[in-house]
């Protein structure tokens, strides 16, 4: 199916998407480009000179700089190591026969459907407050003091939070991954004498390996950007115990006005979402054999 | 009428020529089988004569008249595709009226059509059917179906019984002939199975990395293959190949015998001395695979149902001098 | 091949999957408990919350002091808009792609997919400068048009693998019958495309209801969904428990009901078909 009429008629149809993409893509990211170059505070009017690199500057070296980075960092680390080991172990339980697995799979899944201000929200009040929280009731039916989580560990709570949230993801995809998998190959390898920890290595980890590394990138993009969990709970506080570098640029831009320090921000952010984006790229460009 | 004529007709994707420019005529009425090993063009030949794909080259005449840059649907062609290409959101009905309804034809003209269709076709109480629900060989009917309804110049089939059961197979082969019989309308058909080619065709069209490698009746490419591809290719179980010095001998560089031209001779006046293989006991025949000194591969002979060796007998043959076929170093044929 | 298994593994297997989908399904259930109850009541020790007396008090509460459908139907435009919105531009794009494959079809696809990688953050500024000079902040069509832009992607490669699972023969088979170019898209492709619209649909309408940096940052009140109006109660002074998982429930339930059909859809759309 290639006649010349039907290639024209293709470039034809595709081509309000990739205009509407490439606006969407040029106009903002230029001018995120641009502003990080200006000495441009909206509560300071006047006009905004060209400074060069003073905004990266100011930006890098400031003590929340690395403070963000590092949360960043432990963020998304810590919610990856919970989300793909939980979900490696979701995945083979549910995978095993069981009675009503329809609606266990469901209560399983059911969390990363929740809008992330709600799950804040129920999370910090309802369980983590240490006066009328779950969490603070059974501390006191025990005998023993309650948590202040939001004080005590203010970034492993957030860590907490959004694991929940993306634990489902990271055990549905898994799941999926596993279900794909040959029986017969574990009927084989069961007939050459595999046991059950050498059929998961051998043949069920290997087979996993690609939806491990796909859970792992996808979700680093958006863990990278985590902002209304941290809003709606600490507010990136104690301090900026919590405050990950997507908060900090809204903290510089959208609280301190500061345009020109924002965007500075904000280039580094694409920067760093870029060396996972060319990873993720890669590996859905092998699978895409168009 | 439908009579097809490629003149000069190529194509190539990007660098890579497919189809060398070649000619081809295929007369009104005719059943011409395209065949040919997998990847030989075949198929492509066939998409450019429907349109579907653009020619790199050359012209295609359809009935006198110059399709080249025609649209598919403007060549007055009707296709049945290999996978049937079936609407499955339609019934049976709505499947072979939907080149009638393209058309613009009037509703009652569309019935008439369809029910005459689905009469010959033995479709009639399926009409209300989805093609989900019909069993391989009704859903080629369907197919077949739509494309008769529209009266056209000429069917192309693209390998249209490869997704069907060996027993289903041998019945949709009769009746396509069947249909070839009665509406004398130019069939083009592709296959890769060579029985196929032998048993459907007027004229068949042996292809090999896009070139025309010999065309001709079913049986002169039986009997007078034009070189070694054709030889090997037409004829089953195919035809053996034997080359020095017992090709030498009869001055080729290659000389070819069909199995059902060596007997088994029951004396002991031996040309060719050899021990059996695998033996294959049909009934009504029976397949010898035989070793030969010299020989990497086994020399194959049908011989009657009654002969009773089996593998480590040794056994005597006689080739039909008259039907051995001979070939130079290139593949040519000497006559 | 299913294999007999033995009943006391299976109901071992059930009671363990069982109590960790619990675990997992808790904090939603104990929302629901929650916004049964008065304000006293739930504040207390879990056991005393559940021996309490229920009330359907919250909804009401909810709705009278700030307004709960008014965000409600904010949530239902800016999803259903952005995602209807997005289907418009995307059927086309997809059906070129998936049909007419050319050297270049894998990189525009490639790089579509690359400006969903775009951290929303890096473009803050500009687009929150940008929506004040035109008016658009705090605006329903603001919230639509950025939404569906951020989606696009997801929703052009959805349709893409689902396009790409109608043998192009048919398709084919169509022009050879004399349809043309509109026809074959009206009465072949979309007819047999149907679910795999309706999935991509669905999948969208929870990103976009769900979204929630856009959204807070770019609204106040007026064109507020509901994601911005649930963040409005972390102030302490507003704090009701009740009232809270009231409105919490609310927010979430459609988006729950749709999601328990789109697990499949899911998977398919997120790991932008690498995952099968």
């Amino acid at each position: 199916m290639a006649t010349k009429a039907s290639r024209a008629a293709a470039r034809l149809m595709i081509s309000p998407a990739v205009l509407l993409l490439l606006g969407w893509m040029i106009v903002p990211l230029s001018l995120t480009v641009y502003f990080s170059f200006l000495r441009y505070n909206l509560l300071m009017p006047g006009d905004n000179p060209f400074v060069g690199w003073e905004n990266y500057q100011w930006f890098v070296t400031d003590t929340s700089f690395t403070a963000a980075m590092v949360n960043t960092l432990l963020l998304v680390g810590g919610v990856l190591l919970i989300t793909v080991l939980g979900g490696i172990l979701f995945a083979l339980l549910l995978d095993q026969p069981m009675w009503g697995q329809g609606v266990i799979r469901i209560m399983v899944i059911a969390p990363f459907f929740v809008m992330p201000t709600v799950s804040g929200l129920v999370w910090k009040n309802m369980f983590m407050n240490p006066v009328n929280g779950i969490f603070g009731h059974i501390a006191q039916g025990l005998g023993m003091a309650p948590i202040d989580f939001f004080s005590q560990v203010p970034l492993l709570s957030i860590i907490g939070i959004v694991s929940w949230q993306w634990l489902p993801f990271a055990t549905l995809i898994l799941l999926t991954a596993l279900q794909s998998l040959d029986q017969e190959q574990l009927e084989a390898a069961e007939m050459d004498g595999a046991s059950w920890p050498a059929r998961f290595w051998f043949i069920m980890l290997p087979h996993l390996a690609r939806a491990i590394t796909v859970v792992i990138l996808i979700q680093t993009i958006f863990l990278l950007s985590v902002f209304a969990e941290i809003l709606v709970t600490t507010n990136g506080g104690p301090g900026t115990a919590t405050t990950n570098l997507t908060y900090l640029i809204y903290v510089s831009s959208l609280l301190q006005y500061d345009v020109g320090m924002g965007s500075a921000g904000g280039v580094i952010a694409i920067i760093l979402a870029n060396i996972v984006a060319i990873f993720l790229m890669r590996m859905i460009g092998k699978n895409l054999d168009a | 009428m439908g009579r097809i004529t490629l003149n000069n007709v190529g194509k190539s994707f990007g660098a890579v020529e497919v189809i060398p420019p070649l000619d081809l005529t295929i007369e009104d009425g005719e059943f011409v089988v395209f065949v040919g090993p997998s990847g030989c063009g075949k198929s492509t030949l066939l998409r450019l004569i429907a349109g579907l794909e653009d020619v790199s080259g050359g012209q295609i005449r359809i009935d006198g008249a110059d399709a080249t840059g025609l649209p598919p649907a403007r060549r007055g062609l009707a296709m049945v595709f290999q996978s049937y290409a079936l609407y499955p959101h339609m019934s049976v009905r709505k499947n072979i009226a939907f080149p009638l309804r393209m058309a613009g034809m009037d509703k009652a003209e569309q019935d008439r059509r369809v029910a005459e269709a689905a009469r010959v076709l033995n479709l009639t109480d399926y009409l209300d059917r989805r093609p989900g629900q019909l069993s391989g060989g009704q859903r080629q009917r369907v197919a077949i179906g739509r494309a008769i309804v529209r009266e056209p110049a000429a069917f192309l089939f693209d390998e249209p019984l490869s997704n069907l059961d060996a027993a289903l197979r041998v019945g949709m082969r009769l009746e396509i002939s069947e249909l070839h019989e009665r509406l004398k309308t130019t069939m083009v058909y592709v296959t890769h199975d060579q029985v196929e080619a032998m048993t459907m065709a007027d004229k068949i069209v042996v292809l090999n990395a896009g070139r025309i490698e010999q065309v001709g009746s079913p049986l002169d490419l039986y009997r007078r293959p034009r070189n070694v591809f054709v030889a090997g290719f037409i004829g089953s179980p195919r035809m053996n190949l034997i080359t020095g010095p017992e090709a030498a001998r009869h001055g080729a560089h290659t000389i070819g015998i069909r199995p059902e031209h060596i007997r088994v001779s029951d004396d002991e006046t031996c040309i060719w001395k050899g021990e059996v293989g695998v033996s294959e006991h049909l009934g009504s025949d029976t397949y010898f695979h035989i070793h030969m000194a010299g020989r990497d591969e086994p020399l194959t002979v049908r011989a009657g149902g009654d002969v009773d060796l089996y593998h480590g007998d040794t056994i005597c043959l006689k080739p039909d001098e008259a039907h051995i076929h001979r070939f130079d170093e290139k593949g040519h044929r000497i006559e | 091949m299913a294999r007999a298994t033995a009943p006391a593994r299976k109901a071992l297997t059930t009671a363990i999957a069982g109590t960790l989908a619990f675990v997992m399904f808790f904090p939603i259930l104990w929302i629901v408990v929650l916004s049964f109850k008065s304000e006293v009541d739930a504040i207390r020790a879990p056991l005393q919350v559940l021996s309490s007396g229920w009330t359907l008090d919250s909804y009401g509460a909810v709705q009278e002091r700030s307004d709960y459908f008014k965000h409600f139907w904010n949530s239902v435009i800016i999803s259903l808009g952005s995602t209807f919105l997005g289907l418009l531009v995307a059927i086309p794009a997809a059906w070129a792609m998936a049909f007419v494959p050319g050297k270049q079809t894998r990189n525009v696809l490639m790089w579509m997919l690359s400006t969903k990688m775009l951290p929303p953050v890096g473009v803050l500024v500009p687009i929150y400068l940008l929506f004040i000079n035109f008016g658009l902040l705090d605006t329903r069509i603001g919230l639509v048009v950025v939404l569906m832009l951020i989606n696009l992607p997801i929703i052009i490669w959805m349709l893409y693998t689902y396009f790409r699972e109608i043998p192009g023969e048919i398709l084919e088979a169509a022009r050879m019958d004399g349809a043309s170019l509109r026809e074959e898209v009206l009465y072949v492709l979309t007819p047999m495309a149907l679910p795999g619209i309706a999935s991509t649909i669905l999948l969208n309408v929870i990103l976009a209801w769900n979204e929630a940096f856009w959204t807070l940052n770019l609204t106040a009140s007026r064109a507020a969904p509901l994601t911005a109006f649930i963040a409005s109660y972390s102030s302490p002074e507003g704090l009701f428990y009740a009232k809270l998982s009231a409105a919490s429930v609310m927010a979430i339930a459609p988006i729950l009901i749709m999601g328990w059909f789109s697990q499949k859809q899911l998977v398919r759309g997120l790991t932008f078909g690498a995952v099968k």
